[in-house]
């Protein structure tokens, strides 16, 4: 059993990575469904009400997930399986894509049925991070609120972030894909910061633990 | 000499009257406003000249003028170059317009072509209202509209077999053409949809800032073009076809044979071929747009 906790600070950052991930991939989802199903309000009502759902769902399993056993490995693999099933973003989208758009002529629902295919695992496995990662930062239930109240703060930062650097500059600068292969390469990163941390933390905090129990005898 | 005098005082105020009617008449009128899902429609008359203009607030200028007294009459120099088409295809026989606007060019086509089935992709439905209620615009047998992206229509049409002999894509967004609609990608689904004799007329600007990369791109995917530009317009109309570009004899002596035709539209077609250019004016070195690489990545440069 792993016991040892995250620092805050950690949890923050990778907090504020999810956040700023989720949004980068939203603002991409209608430039990849646009050669399919146009580029209409209606596909960016789909692309929303899908993210919306994922997310929804990601939060009541994450909050769920806490309550067994709360451990920095299980966070970290959140950021690795996120990143893992954004993948098929970037390598399968037109071979979803094309299926749905010949199987249903309403662009309306083809995006809807698209945005499900592509956009609703991996955003629902990083609204996981949200309510786990406050039962990791949270000792005591009078500070519940408040460490709520802080990730939220820093992981919705963190999609106005994403929002805005995609849409104002990553497409100036980078093709669609090149951004994605960022996305996954930063939350795999994120995940791995976390397994790193927790492997010190536990390596040294079984030393101190030693150093402990010799002071007392 | 009373009289005289009663007579140069009566010419006085009815040239009085006149100064004040006549500009009455001249100043625009704005008959109808709307707000639709994808910009503001504005309906202005001034005079007997009936326009469509899209984002007014924004300067945009006018998409489709009318005169209300004479419908055949084209009063746009981009409207009628989009009738160069017909020095490559003189007879279509299926033709798809992307851009219904106030419907001229299609009902021009219809008018020309009374055989011919004119499918049209308009993605606006309050566009489509415009042009029927304001601008005389009507479907019939052989000419339908479809309420759709022109992306999603070309690329099921390509999928079912569909072809074309005459494409005008003419589809314009807010700012300018929707970038999913400029991309190397879509013109090969565009290509598609191109039968073996067709050719494919392209509304653009000549002044807009991917003017190098929508040429770089055309270039790629159908390796020459005819670049047609005139003093008097601000558009570049692209005209391509999927055989080698015929040679300018050709395109004269077929000027020569349906420039009657035109002549009640007031298209000057028998100008036209001195105009059409194959000269590279555009810088070959900037990126060809794809899916990947639309121009929502060049607007800082």
């Amino acid at each position: 059993m792993n016991s040892v906790s995250l620092p805050r600070i950690v949890i923050i950052c990778v907090a504020f990575v999810s956040g700023f991930s989720i949004m980068t991939i939203e603002m991409l989802g209608a430039r990849i469904m646009a050669p399919y199903f146009g580029g209409s309000l209606s596909v960016w009502g789909s692309l929303i009400t899908i993210f919306m759902l994922a997310l929804s769902v990601g939060y009541l399993i994450g909050g769920r997930l806490s309550t067994r056993n709360p451990n920095p490995t299980t966070f970290a693999l959140f950021f690795i399986m996120a990143a893992a099933f954004s993948i098929p973003i970037i390598v399968f989208a037109d071979a979803i894509m094309r299926p749905i758009f010949l199987a249903i002529e309403d662009p309306r629902y083809g995006s809807l049925f698209a945005s499900i295919f592509l956009y609703f695992i991996p955003t629902s496995i990083l609204g996981m991070i949200s309510p786990y990662s406050v039962r990791l930062m949270v000792n005591t239930h009078e500070h519940s609120g408040h460490m709520a109240g802080q990730l939220f703060f820093v992981s919705t930062i963190g999609s106005a972030g994403g929002t805005l650097a995609t849409s104002f500059y990553f497409v100036l600068w980078f093709d669609v894909n090149q951004i994605l292969w960022g996305a996954v390469a930063v939350l795999l990163m994120a995940g791995c910061l976390i397994l790193l941390v927790s492997y010190f933390l536990q390596s040294s905090g079984s030393k101190s633990q030693v150093r402990g129990y010799e002071k007392q005898t | 000499m009373k009289n005289r005098r009663k007579f140069n005082q009566c010419l006085v105020d009815v040239l009085l009257l006149l100064l004040i009617v006549l500009p009455m008449q001249l100043a625009a009128q704005t008959i109808h406003e709307e707000k639709s899902l994808y910009r503001d429609i504005t309906v202005v008359q001034t005079g007997n000249r009936r326009c469509l203009i899209f984002n007014v607030h924004r300067g945009d200028r006018n998409q489709t003028c009318v005169n209300v007294n004479n419908h055949d009459e084209l009063i746009f120099s981009y409207t009628k170059m989009s009738f160069a088409g017909l020095l490559l295809t003189p007879e279509p026989k299926k033709i798809l317009i992307a851009g219904l606007g106030g419907g001229t060019l299609p009902l021009t086509f219809s008018d020309l072509f009374p055989d011919a089935v004119i499918d049209i992709v308009e993605v606006d439905q309050a566009v489509v209202n415009v042009a029927k209620d304001y601008f005389f615009f009507e479907e019939n047998e052989n000419m339908t509209v479809a309420v759709n992206d022109a992306r999603v229509f070309i690329k099921r049409a390509g999928i079912l077999g569909e072809k074309y002999d005459f494409i005008v894509l003419d589809a314009f967004g807010g700012d300018y053409i929707p970038e999913h609609l400029l991309t190397q990608e879509f013109l090969e689904e565009v290509k598609l949809v191109m039968a073996e004799d067709a050719v494919l007329v392209a509304n653009t600007f000549s002044t807009s800032r991917f003017y190098d990369h929508e040429s770089v791109t055309y270039q790629r995917v159908f390796n020459e073009f005819f670049n047609f530009k005139l003093p008097t317009s601000g558009n570049r109309i692209i005209i391509a076809q999927l055989d080698p570009l015929p040679p300018r004899g050709e395109l004269v002596s077929r000027a020569q044979l349906l420039a009657p035709l035109l002549e009640k539209y007031g298209v000057p077609l028998l100008e036209y071929p001195n105009r059409l250019s194959t000269r590279v004016d555009w810088d070959m070195s900037r990126r060809v747009l794809t899916d990947q690489y639309a121009p929502a990545n060049l607007l800082n440069n």
